[in-house]
């Protein structure tokens, strides 16, 4: 039997596996998983680092089905975002994953995911995103395209939001689109995410094959396979891989990541610089006028620092600080003490 | 003529808010503090910046009573809006202070007063330039003329602004001057009253601190190793998370020059309980403080944290509800609230403070008690403990170990495999309701597991089954059950052969114990026991049954302690009269004098 391929860790891919899904069959929630998957496995990262995140919802329950080594939380509705934040500051040396839908993101989690970004918390943040609520059996979402219709014929009107350009707008500092379908180049976009500290916000629209893959909807498998419009193909490089990337000086763009990994875009059709908000923003818009999903990394911020450096947290998580740490002196008490007497 | 009494004295100033007298009448409460004389401040203010009514009370007491007194011997009637009713808040025989700089109006002339007047408003604009500070300046002169009538020395009224401004000498001598002007200005009118007298008591308040319960709070938090704390602005407790704000930086050791603390002011309520759950979670002693409606925000992740069992503290600081209802008036209305947060079949406890050291003392214990019972904590304070000056004995250390409980590290889960034993996270190991935990980051290979608010087995496995579901309920109220023996117990002052108990908790404390006092002088020997946490302990009942009739002094509508006594055993419970304090001030022994008289009465004729 020949020996299976191991990473830099000695660890397989199986090594990186979880529980049995729960997902309808052919899901794009079951494909995000296994790209997240290879993605751990290919960047050889600890298990015992990570921390699965989630809200409520189908694809809040997926941490559960990769990593099971991992610790993983599968909290409440919409407040995966608030959770994140406080076990980051506890520990911020975790390495921690969230995965969302666009409900329990763009709907009841919004305020909280909008604020999340804003501080720019450490994570790698993937909403897995068809448009509609699986879990109650087929209801709208808030990113629905308008004029999209809802398996009983109901008719969306009011106008999606985009997450993606919502993400770039309040502070995330890294922002891509990609889809569930597109394992090239969804694994390296979430390694990328991995590699950078910040708020790595991923936008993967994500079919739903019961409640969402009819004629007429604009999340459905057919119509996204349709209408995907990369802006580049990509690459990454990690760290510990001296190899020569296949670049090409006149139009390649090169992304160099926190731990010293790094993102090679190919150009497509034309240049792209996803360190320009404006132009991140235009380019996003222009996709939506065509009827079209811009994919790919969008937007770059190497130059904000995270929640947990802002806030000049201790090396030591502050979950391991001993007492003698935590607690100052009794005569600090005293002092205190002899202040309030006057 | 009355004779004057000694050190007795009840000041009402009525002001407006917004207009600067919070620092005179600070400065006033101090002077008496430094005289030795026992004294307490209750601030009755708006919700509001600028404009509406305030009123501060200050009472001297040379019995050391500290509780609100209702009766008011002196007003100084600086606010025309509320000038009419003020006038009749004051008692038969009582001082009247006012501005007299414009004519009093005669319908604001009332029998049975004495009225001092004094020009404050000109005084003012004689000494000090055209400024906006001039109208708040205006607020010292009575100050000054409260010192004169009542026997303050300036010297007092110096040192108390030296240690309040210590490095302002121009703001010392500014305040002075307008507080002289007011004394100086009485003493040539020859103003007397005969009321009463101030007169220093050497040594008294000797080592007394005077402080609010959410600055003792904060501190307790803080030698309780509190690390992630979040937070949202709400009145009254604020000042809670504002105060750790404060002292963190000064009190807590840096490592190269890095925190070794988080504080955050989270987007709202929802925010900041998922944010102490996460970090909870994650291994840190995490916190927030809100009030009322911060709680009811809060619900859904409480109920998370207490399925998931997660350890987090809770600082509750009641203020009156239901919904907006008095933000700036105290209650204990939310004790059911805490009690039953989230939905489903729960039950949290609760630790009940009642003055400055046990704000600080139960602060500090209540990450031990998450941490060991793997749980939310709520610390249940109010307004009137929260943000009042109370005078205290000095804040005091219980030097013990953190207890962080039954958390496992990977060398503990080493020795777990060689012993053949298995981690289980939701597990009964010892039989007590209270299962191991591990904490992110363990890098041991069986550390890990799946946490979730929605149903699980003792493995933390997702499970729908039936027994899985109850196992764990069942679990979680046994696990209640054992904290009953941990928890603070009450504090009981009893003699043999009174069958009259009165039971309180938290700010009634301070009344209850005079109203026994004036209880006793009429003849009505009374024991006492003060409820320090829920869920209640065995001496509770014990209480019941040693006493024929009981009162239970509580600040909410609908007796919301006396049910859950009554719900726990109906037979005992059923003895409690209960005596209902809550229209938004803090309790006076005169009204739970009333009401316990009219309640005997009531028995009597019955």
């Amino acid at each position: 039997m020949a020996e299976a391929k191991v990473n830099r860790l000695n660890l397989t891919e199986k090594d990186y596996d979880g529980a049995a899904s729960t997902m309808c069959k052919g899901c794009g929630h079951d494909a995000i998983s296994a790209s997240v998957q290879r993605a751990f496995y290919e960047s050889s990262v600890d298990p015992h680092k990570v921390v699965k995140l989630s809200g409520i919802g189908c694809s809040s329950k997926t941490p559960a089905y990769f990593l099971s080594q991992s610790f993983g939380f599968n909290a409440v509705h919409g407040r995966m975002s608030a959770v994140a934040t406080g076990a980051n500051l506890a520990n911020h040396t975790l390495l921690p994953i969230g995965v969302s839908g666009d409900g329990d993101t763009s709907a009841i989690g919004l305020g909280n995911f909008c604020h999340m970004m804003r501080r720019n918390v450490n994570i790698t943040y993937i909403i897995e995103n068809n448009g509609v609520y699986g879990l109650t059996k087929g209801q709208f979402s808030a990113t629905a395209d308008v004029g999209s219709v809802m398996k009983g014929g109901k008719v969306n009107d009011i106008p999606a939001i985009d997450l993606a350009e919502l993400a770039i707008t309040l502070g995330a500092t890294y922002v891509a689109r990609s889809f569930s379908g597109d394992r090239k180049q969804l694994t390296p976009l979430v390694q990328g995410a991995l590699s950078h500290r910040g708020s790595a916000i991923l936008d993967v629209i994500s079919p739903c094959v019961t409640f969402n893959n009819h004629e007429g909807s604009t999340k459905s498998l057919k119509y996204v396979k349709g209408h995907l419009d990369p802006i580049h193909d990509l690459d990454f490089v990690p760290p510990f891989e001296n190899i020569e990337a296949d670049y090409d000086e006149g139009t390649d763009h090169e992304v160099s990541l926190h731990d010293g990994s790094r993102i090679i875009l190919h150009k497509v059709s034309k240049d792209y610089d996803p360190t320009s908000k404006a132009n991140a923003i235009q380019a996003i818009h222009g996709a939506i006028a065509e009827g079209k999903f811009l994919t790919g990394l969008i937007y770059y911020n190497p130059n904000r620092m995270e929640f947990a450096e802002e806030l000049n947290l201790v090396d030591i998580p502050l979950s391991e600080l001993s007492q003698d740490i935590l607690q100052p002196p009794a005569a600090a008490l005293e002092r205190i003490n002899a202040d309030m007497m006057k | 003529m009355e004779t004057p009494l000694i050190n007795d004295l009840n000041i009402c100033v009525a002001t407006e808010n917004g207009s600067g007298s919070a620092s005179s009448n600070n400065i006033l409460f101090k002077a008496i503090f430094k005289m030795g004389i026992p004294c307490s401040s209750k601030n009755m203010f708006p919700s509001n910046i600028q404009g509406l009514p305030t009123w501060y009370q200050i009472r001297a007491n040379g019995d050391g009573y500290l509780s609100r007194k209702d009766v008011i011997d002196v007003m100084v009637m600086f606010n025309d809006t509320t000038a009419a009713k003020d006038i009749y808040r004051v008692r038969d025989g009582g001082v009247l202070l006012y501005d007299d700089s414009t004519p009093l109006s005669p319908t604001l002339k009332r029998d049975g007063l004495q009225y001092i007047g004094f020009p404050a408003n000109k005084l003012v604009t004689k000494l000090v330039p055209a400024s906006p500070l001039r109208a708040k300046q205006r607020n010292m002169v009575y100050v000054g003329a409260l010192a004169y009538l009542f026997g303050i020395d300036m010297s007092v009224i110096k040192a108390v602004l030296e240690d309040t401004f210590g490095k302002k000498p121009a703001v010392i001598e500014s305040n002075l001057v307008c507080i002289d002007a007011g004394y100086q200005y009485c003493k040539e009118q020859g103003y007397k009253q005969n009321i009463a007298r101030l007169e220093p008591i050497p040594g008294g308040n000797q080592g007394k601190i005077i402080t609010e319960g959410n600055t003792a709070a904060a501190l307790g938090a803080i030698y309780g190793g509190a690390s992630v704390i979040c937070w949202y602005p709400i009145t009254p407790s604020s000042s809670l998370a504002e105060s750790m704000e404060y002292y963190l930086p000064r009190l807590r050791k840096q490592i190269d020059g890095k925190k070794a603390y988080a504080i955050v002011q989270a987007e709202d309520e929802i925010a900041s309980a998922g944010m102490i759950v996460g970090a909870g979670w994650a291994g840190a002693r995490s916190m927030t403080s809100t009030s009322g409606p911060g709680v009811s925000l809060m619900n859904e992740s409480i109920g998370l944290a207490y399925y998931a069992e997660i350890p987090c503290v809770f600082f509750i600081i009641q203020r009156g509800g239901p919904s907006t209802g008095l933000p700036t008036r105290t209650q204990q209305a939310d004790i059911s609230l805490m009690y039953g947060a989230s939905h489903g079949d729960t039950r949290h406890m609760i630790l009940i403070p009642h003055d400055m050291n046990s704000c600080f003392d139960l602060a500090r214990q209540s990450f031990n008690y998450a941490d060991r019972f793997q749980t939310p904590v709520f610390v249940a304070m109010d307004l009137d403990l929260g943000m009042n000056l109370w005078s205290s004995e000095p804040l005091k250390l219980n030097q013990e170990p953190f207890d962080c409980g039954k958390r496992l590290s990977a060398q503990d889960l080493d020795e777990w495999t060689k012993a053949g034993k298995k981690f289980r996270r939701y597990f009964d190991q010892d039989g007590d309701g209270i299962p191991y935990r591990t904490v992110p980051g363990n890098p041991n290979r069986i550390a890990s597991y799946f946490t979730r608010g929605s149903g699980h087995d003792a493995d933390a496995k997702y499970s729908e089954d039936e027994h899985d579901y109850k196992y764990i309920l069942d679990r979680l109220r046994k696990k209640f059950d054992t904290s009953r023996k941990f928890v603070p117990k009450p504090i009981i002052e009893k003699e043999k052969g009174v069958k009259t108990g009165i039971i309180c908790y938290g700010s009634s404390y301070e009344p209850v114990r005079e109203a026994r006092d004036r209880l006793r002088a009429s003849g009505l020997k009374t024991n006492h026991m003060l409820i320090r946490a829920l869920p209640l302990t065995s001496e509770v009942m014990d209480f019941l049954a040693e006493h024929d009739t009981v009162y239970l002094v509580e600040q909410n509508r609908d007796a919301q302690m006396a049910a859950i006594i009554k719900d726990e055993n109906p037979v005992l419970g059923a003895k409690v009269t209960s005596i209902l304090v809550y229209n938004g001030l803090p309790v006076s022994a005169g009204e739970v004098v009333k009401q316990i008289f009219d309640a005997a009465q009531t028995a009597k004729t019955a």
